[in-house]
């Protein structure tokens, strides 16, 4: 039924758009006030600049014929300006450039959270600069790799990773949550720590909304990732529920035992944590596994988020822990308890599954990781040679909002 | 005249007010201020990380009184604000000398 696909396919498109928004809120409401309106553009624009790239070679660098049959790189040229989704096919469902729109905001949300790295002291330029250059050189890439899949009979090929290597994905868990944790990370190092010292969160109540959109999102990146109005779309709807229902549980029981209390954050951390879990898994896990891939992504996130620490890098809001630890420990899961019964057919070595997917999960993150990190701290440390990446020490102290935007969030009556 | 300023925990400002209302001391001034004193500081973990925030928030009360209700005006307030645990603050007495009724003009004891 293309037509009731493509109504289901035109709700998970909308559902993933109100993600910006609650990612914005979420990480906004993590800073201090002084610098919460930086972070909102920060997210925002990853809109702008992604939607602009796509049209002219982003779609085609993503789901274009692999450039020399590699498996690398997508023809940059193939799709240019989207000029041949330009005519009705007449199948009555999701064409081109419905995939077009719906990849324009999975390339966003992951420079987004790449933003949350750089909080509270990167030029806003700078910023801008840096998300195209890493949206041409990391993300369009590694997405070719993991979401194109080869087509045999018309001659077409896709990225090595999803047709050599037969990673299993579903919805980006390398691609989107691997590559944006550790590009957050990497940007983080460049920059260095922030000068001034960092302030509390300034709004939890916005941080849990911002958390719960994002989750209401969440149901069509995974949902819409399903292709159409079918048994896999309302399956990963309920295993994304239960994964980020069970990361609430797993973040708050090692903060619990770890530091007496279960915390405000922690909830909303651990949920974010869970649902970034299932994102390679929700076709793969049965029920139970679902639970489970929530209960370790949200204990294993909440364990990570201490490192950064120790190892004296400030990734501000711990965009590695939660998206590049919590999805790797997402396709972990799929290794040690797929269930065969589950619709992506795979079953874990737990199961009694055969050994393979062992290297070609660990391949497919060694890749995605090892990509990010060197791709993303050479781009950076490029800029911050050539047009400098951070702001100046006493902008810092006075908050980005006034100084890069000459605005503030909160007005006092009396100020 | 007296000036009484008082800084108290914020969960006693109600009985204080009450007390303080009871005893006809009409009108007061209610600040919400931060500081701290014996209680010192706290923690708060977000993330697990540890933040120590070094202020409190208290209540500060302002109430001026004629010479002879001040001692009375102090108990009140020592007695309202009362839990016997750290971090109850502290009451205080400042002479005052002189004081303008913005609306008539009348001074001193007259306009308190």
């Amino acid at each position: 039924m293309p037509a009731a696909d493509l109504a289901w396919l035109l709700a998970a498109f909308a559902l993933v758009s109100l993600m910006f928004p609650g990612l914005a809120m979420f990480y906004g409401g993590m800073l201090g006030t002084k610098n919460i309106l930086n972070m909102l553009m920060m997210v925002m624009s990853s809109l702008a600049v992604t939607s602009v790239l796509y049209v002219l070679y982003g779609y085609s660098m993503v789901s274009g014929n692999s450039w020399g049959g590699l498996g690398i790189i997508g023809d940059p040229l193939e799709f240019f300006g989207l000029q041949t989704f330009v005519t009705d096919l007449e199948t009555g469902g999701a064409e081109g450039l419905y995939w077009a729109a719906f990849f324009i905001l999975f390339a966003a949300i992951t420079i987004a959270i790449v933003a949350s790295g750089a909080a509270g002291r990167m030029k806003f330029g700078a910023w801008i600069a840096f998300s195209a250059l890493w949206l041409t050189l990391v993300y369009f890439p590694l997405a070719h790799q993991v979401f194109t899949f080869s087509d045999p009979e018309s001659g077409y090929v896709g990225g090595w990773l999803r047709n050599v290597i037969e990673l299993h994905d579903f919805a980006g868990g390398t691609a989107v949550h691997m590559n944006a944790g550790v590009a957050a990370l990497a940007l983080a190092m460049v920059l260095g720590k922030r000068k001034s010292a960092a302030h509390r969160p300034h709004n939890l109540p916005m941080v849990v909304l911002g958390a719960g959109i994002l989750w209401f999102g969440w149901y069509g990146f995974n949902g819409g990732s399903a292709a159409g109005a079918n048994f896999l779309a309302q399956y990963v709807v309920l295993t994304s529920l239960l994964a980020g229902s069970a990361g609430i549980i797993g973040f708050c029981l090692v903060e619990r035992i770890r530091n007496g209390k279960a915390t405000t954050l922690g909830m909303a951390s651990g949920a974010i944590a869970g649902l970034v879990g299932i994102t390679p898994s929700a076709d793969a896990v049965d029920p139970i596994g679902a639970l489970l891939v929530g209960l370790a992504a949200g204990a294993v996130v909440c364990l990570a988020l201490t490192w950064k620490t120790k190892l004296g890098i400030d990734d501000t809001l711990d965009a590695f822990a939660v998206h590049g630890v919590g999805g790797v420990v997402g396709v972990i899961c799929v290794v040690l308890f797929a269930d065969s019964a589950a619709p992506a057919g795979i079953t874990g070595i737990l199961f009694g599954g055969n050994l393979d997917i062992v290297w070609r999960e660990l391949v497919a993150i060694t890749v995605t990781c090892t990509y990010s990190f060197v791709m993303t701290y050479a781009i950076a440390w490029g800029l911050n040679k050539t047009i400098g990446l951070r702001v100046t020490e006493e902008d810092e102290y006075a908050g980005l909002d006034v100084t890069l935007h000459a605005e503030t969030a909160y007005v006092s009556e009396r100020a | 005249m007296k000036l009484i300023t008082a800084i108290i925990q914020p969960h006693r400002l109600d009985a204080v007010h009450e007390a303080l209302s009871a005893r006809h001391v009409n009108g007061l001034t209610v600040t919400e201020v931060s500081g701290y004193g014996a209680q010192k500081g706290h923690s708060e973990i977000y993330r697990g990380a540890e933040y120590n925030i070094a202020f409190r928030p208290k209540v500060r009360i302002d109430v001026v009184v004629t010479e002879d209700e001040a001692d009375a005006t102090i108990q009140i307030i020592v007695d309202a604000a009362y839990t016997g645990k750290i971090g109850d603050g502290k009451v205080w007495a400042t002479e005052v000398s002189e004081i303008v009724r913005v609306r008539t003009g009348e001074r001193g004891v007259t306009a308190v």
